[in-house]
């Protein structure tokens, strides 16, 4: 089991370097770099070396990426062009905010999520069945930026319940946002959950139609019981995955919900420092983003391999 | 006389069809056991008995509905009863083992914890007295080491020990009936035969009551006093065992017998022609008449009752006193055997594979252990239109060696070779077309082996125009004519594989072989998973391309009876070593390898009065030791140290029989 961590810690490192390789590559096959973004029209003559000589321009670009690299390994993505602010304080409060938008999301979504995929699982083609699989799949199809403006008329501004949009600044604590980012939550529970409940439902079906659980009725388990000790717990392990890159695609940023809400979080600062090119922030982020999918990509075969005695006895097996 | 315990009166199941029509599975069929009693109930796939041993548990898969009648357990309506009710009889008084342990046990539950929920819901014990308990169940059904198992996952056991487990499991509830559903079909033939006289044996202790459902006859006649032969949903005969098993009296189960290879029968075994009518196919008379050697018009015209034949067995035939007539068994072709001498058509050269992958972070990482390679030191050589068997249980490496030689595992070391000794590029995407044509493999399951989403012609096309290539009208032409020379006709060629039977389905793949012109043919099982009838009509159908086109096959079974039937040579192998290679009857005679013996022993024939002989204790194996002879561990005469260091000689004893061991030849038989 050990070994397996290690190796697959070691692999997950293996690809974080490799993206940092291809975003450094691909930030500097641009034309022109952080100081002719800064400078703008004035980026000519002594002005613009003297400003590549302060940021360390000018240096081979192997030395820059080490410099960079060790830096990021840190946590330190550097200051901004203009030395005012650094850049891992400004994107740390952006991931703190896209952290808390998932979080509502999640805690909400996926227990709700598997919920309905096992019960439209147990009462495959009763009315239940059809009634929310019709329905998660209604919710899956509508933009999220209609299902937002909607949600926004009937909660904010017919029932004034809850703030339309977030006026709170991106630094302000955790606390602050509440109850600014429910509306945005629900938006997105509302996309995510239909992946979930289907795959789940689906497991469920295939899990209940099997020779153990057949065997088990003949034991003369009780029907709850089978549902909860035989069924489930083969019929969840699947849904592992799903509910992995849910997480990874929400702490990613999800730009529509951030920028329709106002919300100051991962994906509307991408976007912001892109049409900035505000290069040092773009690869702060896109390193962010992906070292947080390989991270819980990670923790889900983990967690996979824990819950299954099957993978659990290959990967001691292997060693 | 005691009230019987488990009563099924005139039962009939159906389901609804797709034209709204109900199709019935079972037809009023009668079966009543008493305590004591064994009952086996026989038939090919789709003869509806699966569905009579669940019914009796009250049990009815999706889909399902009772038609009429009653089954009655201790005297009260199975189908009457509340769900409550049904879940304390189920896994209580009634016991189910089912066919498949493997996929019955819940994978994520440890054992102990399966057994103790057994226990939980059907025994009056208290907590505390679970473990003391299911040890002692689990000591019962002779597993090796009851508390290391108690804390297993169902994978982490072996087939046997599965099957073990389920049996256990059904014992916690103390049951008074057992229902038992193919417990070892797919299981070696020594561990079977274990399993077998366990069942007798707690049948006898518990005075139990067993309802005993296989295809397997051998099986039936080893354990049941009684027999069912079902035959289309419907009970076609039952009886004594004896009676059924040696001269019974309907046709079908006279052709029935007739299709199963005996060791002690050189002949090949007849097929039944035909297939049984789909449900609600039958017609207004007998559901056999399209087959039956017998028919007369009113086997057409009225459904015959089931009717005294003598000697206390009941037959559904109006020809009953006429059955005794036809053959049932022995009366075969003769397979076509050529001498070993010829040309060599297939050589291997001291092989051995390992299946222990090196991957790329185990080598970055200073790479694993050097493991015992999985089969090793295998030098064969088959000549041109020789059949070679190779026999040996689960595990044993026969397939492993097909593989390699197919081109689908790279061996570790040693040379494959065809023809004159032209080496083979070790795997099948270096190989050349003309290389590729000269070995075609024929896999166990069609299912899997076979494209779902391609036609007949498809597949058939697929090694004409690559080897061949054929386009077009001759293309077609040349389908047809496999098609037919697999007594196929030309109407199959736009069928996909899901609208043929499985019978239907392995002639194609054979025909797909067979399509490339091949030299060499490699046969995985591909009879196990086919009922009886149709295994039978496969070997007359090999049999035929070898008379034919001179084939040379090697041929890969763990049934004993079938690698008689069809081989020249048979070579035995355990965990991926030689033990014995020779002329069939040699192998099959009396002098042979310990390892033999034990095979041939364990083998279950189709007659309730000779009794199979254990000598081997069942233990299972994962690997090979690390020298010496590989049989040690298990063999009965071990000669001490000799035969844990020294790995043993290969004695000849004459004719191209060769046994590798370190007992003299004297000693190994011969009588």
């Amino acid at each position: 089991m050990l070994r397996m961590l290690v190796r697959r810690l070691f692999l997950g490192f293996a690809t974080v370097w490799i993206v940092s390789v291809i975003i450094f590559a691909g930030v500097e096959a641009l034309p022109g770099d952080a100081c002719t973004a800064f400078l703008e029209r004035d980026a000519q003559g002594k002005l613009l070396e003297n400003c590549r000589n302060d940021l360390g321009l000018n240096k081979p670009a192997v030395t820059r990426y080490l410099d960079w690299a060790s830096g990021a390994v840190r946590g330190d993505f550097g200051v901004s062009p203009d030395g005012q602010k650094s850049i891992a304080s400004l994107v740390g409060d952006r991931v703190k905010n896209s952290f808390l938008l998932a979080a509502g999301a999640l805690a909400v979504g996926v227990p709700l999520a598997i919920f309905l995929g096992v019960i439209t699982g147990l009462w495959r083609d009763k009315w239940v069945d059809i009634l929310f699989s019709t329905g998660a799949i209604f919710a899956m199809t509508i933009p999220e930026f209609v299902s937002a403006t909607v949600l926004i008329l009937i909660f904010a501004i017919w029932l004034d319940w809850v703030p339309a949009i977030v006026l709170t600044p991106a630094d302000a604590p955790a606390l602050d946002f509440f109850p600014e980012f429910i509306l945005a939550s629900v938006v997105l529970t509302m996309v995510m959950i239909a992946h979930i409940m289907r795959m789940v439902r689906s497991s469920v079906i295939e899990v209940m139609a099997s020779d153990y659980v057949q065997m088990a009725m003949l034991k003369g388990v009780p029907y709850w019981r089978i549902v909860f000790r035989h069924a489930l717990p083969n019929a969840l392990l699947p849904a592992i995955n799903v509910v992995a890159l849910t997480v990874a695609w929400l702490l990613g940023g999800v730009v529509v919900v951030e920028v329709v809400f106002n919300y100051p979080g991962l994906g509307r600062t991408m976007i912001d420092a892109i049409s900035d090119r505000d290069l040092p922030v773009v690869q702060a982020l896109a390193m962010i983003v992906a070292a947080t999918y390989v991270g819980v990509n990670l923790i889900a075969d983990m967690l996979t391999i824990l819950l299954n005695p099957r993978l659990r006895t290959l990967s001691q097996r292997r060693k | 006389m005691a009230r019987p315990i488990i009563d099924i009166r005139d039962l009939s199941i159906g389901f609804t069809g797709r034209t709204g029509k109900t199709l019935p599975v079972l037809r009023n069929v009668d079966l009543t056991v008493r305590r004591g009693e064994s009952i086996g109930i026989v038939g090919e796939s789709g003869s509806g008995k699966s569905t009579l041993a669940l019914a009796s548990m009250g049990f009815l898969k999706q889909g399902l509905r009772v038609i009429g009648g009653s089954v009655c357990f201790n005297g009260e309506d199975m189908f009457a009863r509340k769900r409550s009710e049904l879940e304390a009889i189920r896994g209580g008084q009634l016991g189910l083992i089912p066919q498949n342990s493997g996929q019955s046990l819940t994978p994520t539950m440890r054992i102990g914890a399966q057994m103790a929920e057994a226990l939980e819901l059907h025994c009056t014990l208290g907590k505390d007295a679970y473990h003391a308990r299911i040890i002692d169940l689990l000591g019962q059904v002779r597993l090796p080491d009851p508390e290391a198992i108690f804390i297993r996952y169902p994978h982490e056991l072996s087939g046997g020990q599965q099957q073990r487990v389920a049996i256990a499991m059904a014992l916690a509830g103390e049951p008074d009936a057992l229902l038992l559903d193919e417990p070892t079909t797919g299981l070696d033939v020594t561990t079977q035969a274990h399993i077998l006289e366990l069942l007798r044996d707690l049948a006898r202790d518990r005075n139990m009551a067993m309802i005993y459902v296989s295809h397997d006859l051998g099986v039936i006649a080893r354990v049941c006093e009684r027999v069912m032969v079902m035959y289309a949903g419907e009970a076609v005969l039952q009886g004594p065992t004896a009676e059924v098993l040696k001269d019974p009296a309907h046709p079908y189960a006279r052709g029935l017998l007739a299709s199963i290879p005996r060791l002690c029968d050189t002949h090949l075994p007849v097929a039944l022609d035909g297939r049984p009518p789909p449900p609600g196919g039958g017609g207004a008379g007998c559901a056999f008449a399209a087959r039956c050697a017998l028919v007369v018009d009113q086997c057409q015209a009225e459904r015959p009752a089931l009717m005294g034949a003598g000697n206390g067995s009941q037959a559904r035939c109006f020809r009953h006193a006429d059955a005794h007539t036809l053959a049932a068994g022995g009366t075969g072709a003769d397979p076509l055997h050529h001498r070993s001498d010829g040309q060599p058509a297939l050589s291997l050269d001291d092989v051995s594979i390992s299946y222990a992958s090196h991957g790329f972070l185990d080598r970055l990482f200073g790479g694993a252990a050097k493991d015992i390679p999985t089969v090793d030191d295998i030098s064969i050589t088959v000549a041109s239109g020789e059949t070679l068997g190779l026999v040996g249980e689960s595990g044993s490496g026969k397939s492993t060696i097909l593989k390699a030689v197919a081109g689908l595992l790279p061996p570790a070391g040693g040379q494959i070779a065809v023809g004159e000794g032209n080496a083979l590029p070790t795997m099948v995407e270096q190989r050349r077309p003309q290389q590729l044509r000269r070995i075609q493999m024929i896999f166990q399951n069609p299912d899997d082996s076979l494209n779902p989403r391609h036609t007949v012609a498809e597949i058939l096309a697929q090694p004409l125009r690559l080897y061949d290539g054929l386009s077009g009208q001759a293309l077609t032409e040349r389908s047809v004519e496999i098609l037919e020379t697999v007594r196929l006709g030309a109407h199959y060629m736009d069928r996909l594989p899901g609208q043929l039977s499985g019978g239907e389905k392995q002639r194609v793949a054979i025909a797909r072989a067979f399509a490339a012109e091949p030299e060499i043919v490699l046969c995985d099982e591909i009879t196990s998973a086919l009922d009886v009838s149709v295994q039978a009509a496969m070997l007359e159908l090999l049999n035929d391309f070898k008379k034919m086109k001179d084939t040379t096959y090697v041929f890969v079974s763990h049934d004993l009876a079938v690698v008689r039937a069809l081989s020249d040579r048979v070579a035995v192998l355990y965990q991926g070593r030689l033990c014995e290679i020779g002329p069939t009857e040699k192998v099959y005679g009396n002098q042979s390898h310990p390892y033999t013996s034990v095979l041939l022993n364990a083998v279950l024939e189709p007659d309730p009065d000779v009794a199979p002989t254990l000598m081997a204790e069942d233990v299972v194996e994962l690997s090979p030791p690390s020298t010496g002879c590989p049989f040690q561990r298990r063999c009965t005469r071990k000669q001490g140290v000799t035969c844990e260091n020294e790995t043993p000689p290969w004695r000849e004893t004459g004719g191209g029989h060769a046994i590798r061991c370190h007992i003299p030849l004297e000693d190994l038989g011969g009588d």
